[in-house]
């Protein structure tokens, strides 16, 4: 496939010094955040996307994948010296990682999870610039019926994939549709569900949605846990650097974990968390030294680490060619490309070739910057770690309201903030999953409009939803993709002791 | 999980699920309540209405308020972290506190209050020391975003010094 030269056209955008200004602030601020304990990269792309709206869309969005990439670098320093894995895909970093870090082997650990990344991420944006053309290629062949199958796909892999059940994640995706389901509805011009409140015709702001879900819901869930989520910070001890068997025993689980994480990731499947918990078992049962495992084997760091920066890569796959996201930052950089008027798919290629190879090259430059930024800055980074919870949370909640306040300053807004926050909290409380809220509420409205345009032509006929084999097909695999996680799950547990990071 | 095999003791519901149950099925009446409003008689061009898409999420919704008040009856009360509700309370009141005084005040102040109270909520230092930092703070954020990034925030005696 010719990837090749519009991939170097893609290089010449991403090199110009202000693109390149944005990749090294948004892989800075990638960082900062992964390293923070309680905030991720879908919340900071959430933060900052009502405050760039001003700015250059390929600038921006090129800032965005830099916070995605670095956020997933930042989320394994807290994970080894502070053992509270942010999210579940870096449950298994802490696992082996921490262990290592309590041994003194502080420094070998994020290097290996540092390097892996980098060749992780490396290989995998490599897959995705061939891959992409492809699927694109297949995608301009998609009528609204394979559309919407495809979102009904993506619907089931968020529930399946996120949180502990497909009940919760279910339900957490039918309380985002209806979120989606306020305000006018554009073929006939009717409001729906907006109780006759002026505000809500124009529907439920995604970025305050996000921001309240992740940010607000977070921090009061945090604040209502009161003392007793105290940590310990693992000081960085002894040497930085990975010694000769280190390496030797570091490079295949990389290879290994890129090969698990990226076709995972690019399915899409099940997230970031099935690769890893996929790459941890495997290195277990590959590895020589099996008695290290649970007390800090360094390939069990390696292999997942890699694994979930490739999976990271692999999510672009059908964010970029089919306007699909798959993950909770997926769907914020969807929510980055709406906000421009721009829609991720087949046509984006066409449309917009310098903004969407653009942002394929900055990834590589991202993914160069993160390995310079994190192996030499740890000390730096590990000083976050130490900023006191009070002042930490306070900057949150007024970023938080200064974002929402940047898209639309009036108080009804921040009323939404609080409720939807409040929701969010008691989500947390239940377990119930959020990222498929947040994609219920940008992909519902999309998949009504394909449902409707899919329906109108056929003049009403149902059936000409599953007329096509490719529509078919994605309806088996939407049924597979629903009891693969499962039959998943039930195989990681039986090969893994899987038990949660001691408290 | 919900289905673990638990040993064939009489349980109590978990109240908790069941008002989860609820609430879905709220929604669900809700959705649907508004969707029967809709003049579905508008799009004739299009034969699937506004109505449509609403009716199926209330559907779903139902069955799902369903399956969770089951749930509730299956499975043992799960263990929660008990909360806190101070720290809460402290938070959602700078929050309140914030919308009630954006207009009036400007957002540097309310905000700047909001930061406060989070912090309390936290354990931080007393408030006598965190407003001012807080409003300090917000101030500069405010001429750095308005400035900077054209973004109109409400302003209040503060903002209309500059």
């Amino acid at each position: 496939m010719d990837s090749l030269e519009p991939l170097m056209q893609g290089l010449l955008v991403a090199l110009q010094p202000i693109n390149l200004l944005y990749a090294l602030i948004g892989v800075t601020l990638g960082t900062a955040v992964g390293v923070l304990p309680g905030i991720g990269p879908a919340l900071t792309v959430a933060l900052l996307l009502p405050v760039t709206f001003k700015l250059d869309p390929a600038g921006s969005l090129i800032m965005f994948a830099g916070i995605y990439y670095g956020g997933m670098y930042g989320g394994s320093t807290s994970s080894i010296l502070l053992n509270t894995p942010g999210e579940s895909a870096s449950m298994i970093t802490a696992l082996e990682g921490n262990r290592m870090a309590r041994a003194g082997r502080g420094g070998p650990a994020l290097a290996t999870a540092a390097i892996g990344s980098f060749v992780a991420g490396l290989i995998a944006t490599l897959a995705l610039a061939f891959l992409a053309p492809l699927v694109v290629d297949i995608a301009l062949s998609f009528g609204p019926a394979e559309y919407f199958a495809l979102m009904v796909l993506a619907f089931t892999t968020v529930s399946s994939a996120f949180g502990s059940s497909a009940l919760r994640g279910l339900s957490s995706l039918f309380v985002g549709l209806s979120l989606g389901l306020i305000g006018i509805d554009l073929q006939t011009g009717q409001s729906r569900l907006a109780f006759g409140v002026p505000d809500l015709l124009d529907g439920v702001e995604v970025t305050t949605a996000a921001v309240a879900m992740f940010a607000l819901g977070e921090t009061l869930y945090i604040a209502a846990m009161g003392s007793r989520m105290s940590e310990t910070i693992e000081p960085v001890r002894g040497s930085l650097w990975m010694t000769r068997l280190d390496w030797a025993r570091s490079w295949k689980p990389w290879l290994r974990g890129t090969l698990l994480g990226f076709p995972i990731g690019a399915l899409p499947a099940g997230g970031a968390e099935i690769p890893t918990f996929l790459s941890y078992s495997m290195e277990k049962q590959l590895s020589k030294h099996k008695e290290e495992f649970g007390k800090g084997a360094i390939e069990g760091v390696a292999g997942p680490e890699a694994a979930n920066n490739a999976s990271a890569a692999g999510t672009l796959v059908p964010l970029l060619t089919l306007g699909l996201p798959t993950s909770a930052t997926a769907a914020m950089m969807l929510a980055g490309f709406q906000q421009y008027g721009l829609n991720p798919g087949p046509l984006l290629f066409t449309t917009n070739p310098d903004l969407v190879w653009g942002l394929v090259a900055s990834l590589f430059i991202a993914n160069a910057m993160l390995l310079v930024l994190n192996l030499p800055l740890i000390g730096l980074w590990v000083r976050l770690l130490a900023i006191p919870r009070p002042w930490l949370y306070g900057g949150i909640l007024v970023f938080a309201t200064l974002g929402t306040l940047g898209a639309n300053p009036s108080q009804f807004e921040l009323g939404m903030l609080l409720v939807l926050g409040f929701l969010g909290f008691l989500m947390r409380h239940f377990d119930y999953p959020i990222a498929p809220v947040i994609i219920g509420l940008i992909l519902g409205p999309l998949a009504e409009q394909q449902l409707r345009r899919a329906l109108s032509i056929s003049q009403g006929d149902p059936a000409a939803l599953v007329e096509s084999g490719l529509a078919i097909g994605i309806y088996v695999v939407c049924a597979i993709v629903l009891l693969l996680p499962l039959a998943l799950r039930v195989l990681v547990k039986r090969k893994t002791p899987v038990s949660p990071p001691a408290q | 999980m919900t289905d673990s095999v638990a040993p064939a003791r009489k349980h109590r519901p978990d109240w908790a699920v069941l008002g989860i149950a609820f609430f879905l099925a709220a929604l669900a009446a809700v959705i649907g309540w508004d969707a029967e409003h809709l003049n579905s008689a508008v799009a004739a061009y299009s034969r699937v209405g506004a109505a449509a898409f609403p009716l199926a999420i209330a559907g779903a919704l139902a069955v799902l308020a369903v399956f969770t008040a089951l749930s509730a009856f299956r499975s043992r009360s799960e263990a929660r972290e008990p909360l806190e509700f101070t720290p809460l309370a402290y938070i959602i009141a700078g929050l309140v506190l914030q919308i009630v005084l954006l207009n009036s005040l400007g957002f540097s102040i309310a905000t700047g209050l909001l930061f406060a109270l989070t912090a309390r909520g936290f354990g931080g230092k007393p408030l006598w020391l965190t407003i001012p930092i807080g409003i300090a703070l917000c101030f500069v954020l405010y001429v750095i975003f308005s400035q900077g990034l054209q973004l109109s925030l409400p302003q209040g005696p503060l903002e209309r010094l500059i």
